[in-house]
């Protein structure tokens, strides 16, 4: 069958139109509800580190929205002074983004986490119940052995105190360094301590079982088998709550807290 | 292929001429969403309502795509039904469209969808057009899902999340067998799934050129 | 400069585009009969991936990202939803003009890589790699080191699969896993061995 020139333009435009209104009107239509999705995600996880949720836990959308809005506090902090930046707004802020532009970003310092890039500012929660300040949430990342693990780690208001750590994207090896995952594993760093008398960040993963939380507090049971993934969140867990991640914010938080309690 | 009974172009993909384990199409995207039954399930639903709509689209319209351009307007109409699909994935169920990432734009390239447009849509009128795109694709999802289920059960212990096999990180029984969620299990597991199935239809046997089994054959015939 | 080279490790072993995500499957069974037919559809998707993902990555940049519609007056038009057709449209183009180019002033690479080049235009690595582009957000420099990268680890698996199919002629395989069957074994172990490169950083 032969087709003149004219018909065959036309019909390529005819079958592009026709695609671009049903692809268009798709995506314009479900756009609400999947930008939702993202939010609704991002609060489950903070949730979830909290412990205020199980993780698996089938909430529905609104109790989510309403858990995460009557006890989170999220609040956009300048890295390096560790103070609020309130012209921020921190629903619409993505710290991944802003690590990957160079505008707003600067060169890492040498780490052994594989971070090349900080962003100046990141996105913490405080966890408010009653309030009263229940727990302080860091973003945390960096390498393992496959790839880059994404998590949040939480701290008890003495800014010592680890309360729970979570990982929510990580391409370890299932069964080896994927037991990250494992709720068992992560029950074990409640109640340790993440810095010593001096300030200085020594919690880690060591070889081997550690003993209980008073008696061995700086140490947590490394992963058996996973040697490279238990140093990797070492690393960076390290890195993140040292002087090139979140010290200033913790430095400036113990201040206000000291000078509040003493005022009591 | 002009007198295809609608029975004929139901039943025959599924088994008789899967497009996976006989014509090896459209395993790209296919296994490495194979660590779960979840999914594996949206996955497949995912394939099998694109080949459906694509195959029924293109033969809808079979008569009036000029010769010269017909690849490129098959390529556009399967792009655009997936990009909804995609879209639709990260509105109703975000948390399996995550882990999918982009093995959803994938489907594009997935040779059942282009295979079958060409093959069959172009040539037969749209309601068996649509059963045959229905049936391709409920084939993949077979091999699919048996892929997943031995994967997940014996890999993770359980079944579309829910514990089977109690295991040890758990504080169960039951010790998980790491390889099965790695990439390897799956081609493993694809290999044994067609040797199952040729043993069970011989006829799907390839005939290669086999100098051990001739060797073999020539033993006998000596000792004889 | 050794940023790069990590990232070309990580994407001709760590991270194999057929071995570790199942990409280009179908021509990865179908073309590894012979080594010869291997090794010049391995040179064809090298080529092709060095030259597409580049492209789209620029594509992607000045098209796509969130308010890169800017310089059209539109910085609150978003169409991301595009990705797919933008992607799928430029590797299509692409190949094409590849095939012309070739056939225009090297007929002899022509003569090569012609029967493959149609080929692999749905091939599923090609739009993997694209893919994969844009969801790590590469830079332009990053992507043309992974697109090379990853073909080149493409290039890697079906040569060697192809080899191993060549001497497995000679054995004698059960019947009902005769070809496919027992190239999808082989391939898993291919993929148990490229394991080994597992967390190899540079």
């Amino acid at each position: 069958m032969q087709h003149s020139t004219g018909y065959i333009v036309g019909f390529a435009l005819t079958v592009c139109l026709v695609c671009a209104l049903f692809v268009a009107g798709s995506a314009v239509g479900l756009k609400e509800r999947q930008e939702a999705n993202v939010l609704l995600d991002r609060q489950k996880k903070v949730l979830v580190v909290a412990g205020l949720m199980k993780e698996g836990e089938d909430l529905s959308r609104e109790e989510i929205a309403a858990l995460f809005e009557s006890s989170i506090q999220p609040k956009v902090i300048d890295l390096q002074t560790g103070e609020v930046d309130p012209t921020i707004d921190p629903t619409a802020f993505d710290q991944q983004a802003e690590a990957r532009n160079p505008e707003t970003s600067i060169e890492a310092p040498e780490n052994a986490s594989k971070i090349r890039r900080l962003p100046k500012h990141a996105l913490v929660y405080d966890v408010v119940q009653d309030g009263e300040l229940k727990a302080l949430i860091l973003p945390v990342e960096g390498y393992g052995l496959w790839g880059t693990l994404y998590g949040y780690i939480a701290l008890a208001p003495d800014a010592r105190t680890i309360l729970g750590i979570t990982f929510y994207k990580h391409k370890e090896t299932p069964g080896l360094g994927g037991e990250v995952d494992n709720p068992l594993w992560k029950a074990k760093w409640h109640g340790r301590l993440a810095f010593d008398e001096r300030g200085n960040p020594v919690i880690g993963v060591k070889k081997g079982p550690a003993g209980p939380p008073d008696e061995d507090p700086y140490n947590v049971d490394g992963l058996s088998g996973a040697t490279l993934t238990s140093r990797g969140v070492t690393r960076l867990v390290r890195f993140w709550l040292g002087e090139n991640g979140f010290g200033p914010y913790l430095d400036r938080y113990r201040e206000q807290a000291g000078v509040r309690s003493a005022a009591a | 292929m002009a007198e295809v009974s609608t029975r004929e172009a139901f039943i025959d993909p599924l088994f008789n001429n899967n497009p996976i384990a006989l014509q090896v199409l459209g395993i790209c995207s296919a296994l490495a969403v194979t660590t779960k039954m979840s999914t594996a399930l949206v996955m497949c639903l995912a394939v099998t309502s694109v080949t459906g709509l694509s195959n029924l689209s293109i033969s809808l319209i079979r008569d009036k795509i000029p010769a010269s351009i017909r690849i490129i307007v098959q390529l556009t109409i399967i792009a655009s039904l997936v990009i909804v699909t995609d879209q639709v994935l990260r509105a109703f169920v975000y948390e399996i469209a995550k882990e999918l990432s982009v093995f959803v734009g994938l489907i594009i390239t997935n040779c059942i969808v282009m295979g079958r447009a060409e093959a069959f849509a172009m040539q037969n009128p749209p309601k068996l057009s649509f059963i045959d795109g229905i049936a391709n694709g409920l084939g993949y999802s077979i091999v699919l899902m048996s892929v997943a289920f031995v994967r997940e059960l014996f890999g993770s212990g359980s079944v579309f999340g829910f514990t089977i096999l109690n295991p040890v990180n758990q504080g169960g029984w039951y010790v998980p067998n790491g390889l099965m969620l790695l990439a390897p299990a799956a081609f493993f597991l694809i290999g044994c799934f067609i040797w199952a199935l040729r043993s069970w239809k011989p006829e799907q046997i390839e005939e290669e050129f086999h100098v051990g089994a001739l060797l073999e054959l020539g033993n006998e015939g000596h000792l004889r | 400069m050794e940023h790069y080279l990590s990232l070309a490790t990580k994407a001709i072993f760590v991270e194999n585009m057929a071995l570790a995500f199942f990409l280009g499957m179908c021509s990865f069974i179908a073309v590894s009969k012979k080594v010869e037919t291997a090794i010049g559809l391995g040179v064809a998707v090298v080529f092709v991936l060095g030259i597409t993902v580049p492209l789209n990555q620029m594509l992607v940049t000045a098209l796509l990202k969130p308010g890169a519609l800017e310089w059209a007056r539109l910085p609150n038009v978003d169409v991301s939803f595009l990705s797919y057709l933008l992607l799928i449209g430029t590797i299509a183009a692409a190949v094409q003009i590849v095939e012309m180019v070739l056939d225009r002033y090297s007929p002899e690479l022509y003569n090569a890589l012609g029967v493959f080049l149609p080929l692999i235009a749905v091939n599923c690595a090609i739009l993997g790699a694209s893919l994969f582009m844009q969801e790590r957000d590469y830079s332009l420099a990053e992507a043309t080191v992974f697109g090379a990268g990853s073909g080149i680890g493409w290039m890697l698996a079906v040569v060697v699969l192809a080899a191993v199919r060549e001497k497995l002629r000679y054995s004698n395989v059960p019947g009902p896993l005769r070809g496919l069957g027992i190239t999808f074994i082989t391939v898993g172990l291919m993929s148990v061995g490229f394991m080994a490169f597992a967390g190899i950083q540079l």
